[in-house]
């Protein structure tokens, strides 16, 4: 079976470079070789889907002729991890890398099939040579083929690092992957309409979605890593500025200024240069972030072997970088802007602003994770930035964004009437005042000046969203009549894009307010307790019930029962424990072993709507160990038949001489010598509970912090409602050609001004002059369609 | 006034700004930033100085109680005497012996003493460079 993947992997590797080769010979728009190569792409992806579904087959038989499964499973692994252990290995994530890109590829690929006919060529090469070169670096990058044979195969495999086994650990890789690899598309698309000098928005209608695609799963990935890091890892965090954190943050920050800024150069023709270095940069820092996992460079928390591939991926980045500015750079005279900005009081300008915060933090985040490189090469010494350094300079520009993710949705493109700003800013500045004076009343927030500044800034920007959902809904109302709800569902799914985009932005204001709260009023103690011993940590006392412990064939796990109450009542029982673990893919060791072995923490956690109380346990197992360690030299000693050891030791030591002469007789000895152990680690553990050991615990009580999740899951489903594709409003009516596309476009432009209008945020005249304006584009738009001249009509030709 | 000129008022204003920040930035980084150290290299330094220790744990040195933990750290290529490390604090999970670790803290009398909660350990190598064959 390996060298059946292998062939096909193989094959996947050719078929990208033809692909490729054939899309560059269809670059003048011959449409056979554009044929060819976008079933090649097609081809590509069974090709992969079929390479990945042999690895998983392997996994799921416990094929261990596979390396790859033998360095990753056993037969002991749970049937789930299994099937995720694929992407826990380097050859395996390069998989996923290819077969993501090969699922994007192919999607944007049928998407386009009709449209864009200069651009698909060129996009197809980007892709098809992005795709081959992971497909070669598993085939020749050395050590990385996920196809590698071990001959013979051996009896069992290694076993998943029980650090690993957590359900959120195996959806986070993934997630991040498709975040990175989707950006692909949309830098395709860019690079191809940068080559085909058709930089007008159409590349941008036509990857949009992708984007979207893209930023949505990057922030599920985080947002996972970070419960991960919250619930399991047992320091009670949820964000490090590791490298490896900051490396997925990165492109998700940029992605995020992408996605704004084309907006407006799809409605304005502006900042056409800016958009296509975001998407380069972009597509730059996903890429960085796959290569610093496998690096080394930095030190960091996360997995950083060196390893082999680095160079080659550092490389691509180069090539990348160079390529593209150098594209860009002799493209400038066609990248000019179309329009300026009329009025700084207009969307765009804030979407500007916006776009400029979130660089910078993308510019300071980067400057921190790498400075240690840099420091290396300015001093000669290695020195690196901590947490409140990334906080200082992260905070500020955050809270600025806060504001202007609220004031960007109160105004509307182009420029606004003082009297219209009057009108929709009222109620949202007096929910900013409100907001102030009742934290300064009712809570201690006014002693943290940049917390309290954000959830003022929060208050103004829920409010002003708030506003808008209500205005739309009202407006709607009054054409259609019908319940205040049913306006409200009918505006949205009719304008998708807009109200998807909102519920984002309250998604991302709330989820600031719980990382503000969590951070800046926590309460994090360290106690020391012997059961039966009770400690108060803010305001709510935690009494040590008892200890508990238990023993199974992988791990030591110490537990405590704590109770916590509040005002003598008791609100909750927590179990945090600590697990030892032995360490995988060794048959048996002595007992001591398990503790040379992972130790994972299971966190107690009472989580609630206002605060979280979190605690995770270090056990003092001392004297455990020095037991453990005494009963393994007393084992020793006995299968060794020294003097004084009880008469049963003499019949061990003949069983044991017996197996190692006969292979036959060893597994029924190991099978004794593994019960004796399993008795004693149970009468050793049990000593624990009767022993009575004071054991540290970690208590953090972490107000809000709750929002944060349900503020990510907020923004997460304005994603979707905005990925969502509208339904084609007549049957057979779909987007066939460039001109149609454009058509739809306008008409959209048209309807947002209407619906900005009757928002109250455009004022009469101000609306008056942007319709008529509009509605000329529109009639000059049909005008080309009708005369079937000119680049669009071209794309008329239906394909096959 | 004409438009052109106004535009590149605002143009030089806001790259000034820019400057400004980054500048500070670049300098802020270099002042409050912890050098890294191994322990040979911590073994010559100047004491009482705050140094980002990196190295692995020696196997056997590791000793918990309920207070604090005491281990031995050596150099990542496994040269020079080990140093001795006490720590107090949250230890993450994936820490054990043999394992790479970064530690901030100072030299006190021959024993690194440790910064409450600055303990990192590099995850377990998921990613490693050569196989165990």
């Amino acid at each position: 079976m390996p060298s059946l993947g292998g062939a096909l992997l193989a094959l996947a590797f050719l078929t990208a470079i033809f692909a490729a080769v054939a899309a560059l010979l269809g670059r003048n728009g011959d449409r056979r070789w554009i044929d060819v190569s976008r079933r090649a792409v097609y081809a590509f992806f069974f090709l992969v889907t079929a390479c990945v579904a042999i690895v998983e087959v392997a996994f799921a038989t416990d094929d261990f002729s596979f390396s790859l499964v033998q360095g990753h499973s056993s037969i002991e692994t749970p049937p789930f991890y299994k099937l995720a252990a694929m992407w826990s290995s380097q050859e395996g994530s390069l998989l996923l890398w290819a077969w993501v890109l090969s699922i994007a590829s192919s999607a944007a690929l049928y998407a386009t099939r009709n449209r864009l006919r200069e651009i698909v060529p060129w996009a197809t090469a980007v892709l098809m040579g992005v795709a081959s070169f992971f497909t070669g670096l598993m085939l020749f990058g050395g050590g990385v083929n996920p196809f590698a044979e071990l001959s013979p195969a051996p009896a069992d495999g290694i076993g998943l690092n029980p650090l690993l086994q957590h359900p959120s650990m195996m959806i986070h890789p993934p997630m991040l992957y498709s975040g990175y690899v989707s950006f692909t598309v949309p830098f395709a698309f860019a690079i191809g309409a940068l080559i085909a000098r058709r930089v007008d928005a159409e590349w941008i209608r036509a990857t949009r979605s992708f984007a979207l695609i893209a930023w949505a799963f990057l922030g599920l990935g985080l947002l996972l890593g970070a419960r991960w890091s919250y619930t399991e890892l047992g320091w009670g965090g949820y964000w490090a500025w590791d490298p490896v954190e900051n490396a997925a943050l990165m492109p998700w920050l940029i992605g995020t200024a992408f996605l704004h800024s084309i907006m407006v150069q799809e409605k304005r023709g502006m900042l056409k240069v800016w958009n296509a270095s975001l998407i380069v940069a972009t597509f730059s820092l996903a890429l960085l972030g796959t290569f610093l996992v496998r690096s080394g460079v930095l030190q960091s928390i996360h997995a950083f072997g060196d390893s082999t591939v680095g160079p080659y991926i550092l490389g691509l980045i180069g090539v990348v970088l160079i390529g593209s500015t150098a594209l860009i750079v002799s493209r400038l005279d066609d990248l000019r802007s179309e329009k300026r900005i009329d009025s700084l009081a207009s969307r765009e300008s804030v979407f500007l602003v916006n776009n400029l915060l979130l660089v910078g933090i993308t510019a300071i985040v980067f400057w921190g994770t790498f400075f240690p490189l840099i420091s290396e090469l300015f001093t000669g010494d290695k020195a690196s930035l901590a947490a409140p350094w990334f906080d200082r300079y992260t905070t500020p520009l955050a809270i600025g964004l806060v504001l202007f993710t609220g004031i960007g949705p109160l105004l509307a493109w182009r420029r606004v009437s003082w009297a219209s700003a009057k009108r929709v800013f009222r109620l949202p500045l007096a929910a900013a005042a409100l907001t102030a004076i009742a934290l300064l009343l009712f809570t201690d927030a006014g002693g943290e000046p940049w917390a309290f500044t954000l959830f003022v800034f929060a208050g103004f920007a829920l409010t002003g969203l708030a506003q808008e959902f209500w205005q739309g809904a009202a407006a709607r109302k009054r054409v259609a009549g019908g319940s205040l709800l049913a306006a409200l569902l009918a505006v949205t799914s009719r304008n998708r894009r807009r109200y998807g985009g909102y519920t984002v932005h309250i998604g991302i204001v709330v989820l600031l307010i719980g990382i503000a709260a969590s951070s800046s009023f926590q309460t994090n103690r360290d106690v020391t307790l012997r059961p039966g011993e009770s400690a108060v940590v803010d305001g709510r006392t935690i009494v040590y019930e008892r200890p508990t412990v238990a023993v199974d064939r992988e791990k030591f796990t110490f537990g405590a029962v704590l109770s916590v109450s509040e005002d003598g009542k008791q609100v909750a029982t927590l179990r945090p424990s600590r697990r030892f673990f032995r360490p995988t893919g060794q048959p048996l060791g002595t007992i001591d072993s398990f503790f040379a072995g992972e130790a994972t923490s299971e966190v107690g956690l009472k989580a609630g709507l206002t605060s979280d109380f979190w605690t995770s346990v270090a056990p003092d197992v001392t004297a455990v160990q020095r037991r453990v360690r005494a009963a393994d030299k007393g084992f020793e000693a006995c299968v060794g038949g020294d003097p004084g050891t009880p008469p049963q030791c003499k019949a061990l030591a003949a069983t044991m001489r017996a197996a190692a002469a006969d292979p036959e007789l060893r597994a029924p000895a190991l099978a004794q010598i593994a019960s004796i152990q399993a008795a004693t680690a149970e009468r050793i553990a049990r000593s624990y509970v009767a022993d009575g050991t004071p054991a540290t615990f970690r208590v953090i009580v972490d107000p809000l912090v709750t929002w944060m999740w349900i503020g990510g899951l907020i923004a997460l489903a304005g994603a979707l409602i905005a990925i969502w594709p509208a339904r084609p409003r007549r049957r057979g009516a779909l987007i066939r050609t460039e001109a149609d596309a454009l058509k739809e476009a306008k008409y959209r432009e048209i309807r947002d001004a209407e619906l900005d209008h009757a928002a109250g945020k455009l004022s009469d005249e101000d609306f008056a002059l942007l319709d008529a304006e509009l509605r000329r584009e529109a009639v000059e738009i049909l005008d080309r369609v009708e005369n079937g001249n000119g680049a669009s009509a071209r794309e008329k030709i239906p394909s096959s | 006034m004409d438009p052109n000129r106004k535009r590149k008022i605002r143009l030089v204003a806001a790259l000034g700004v820019a400057v400004l920040l980054a500048v500070a930035l670049v300098y802020t980084s270099f002042t409050a930033s912890t050098q890294a150290k191994e322990p040979s290299e911590i073994l010559a330094a100047t004491p009482g100085t705050s140094y980002e220790m990196t190295g692995k744990v020696v196997p056997g040195t590791v000793d918990r109680s309920a207070e604090s933990l005491s281990f031995k750290v050596e150099d990542r290529d496994g040269e020079g005497t080990p140093m001795a490390v006490t720590y107090s604090g949250t230890v993450p999970d994936p820490f054990r012996a043999g394992r790479e670790i970064v530690l901030t803290g100072k030299l006190v009398q021959g024993t690194f003493v440790g910064e409450p909660d600055t303990l990192v350990t590099k995850c377990p190598s998921k990613f490693s460079a050569e196989k165990d064959a």
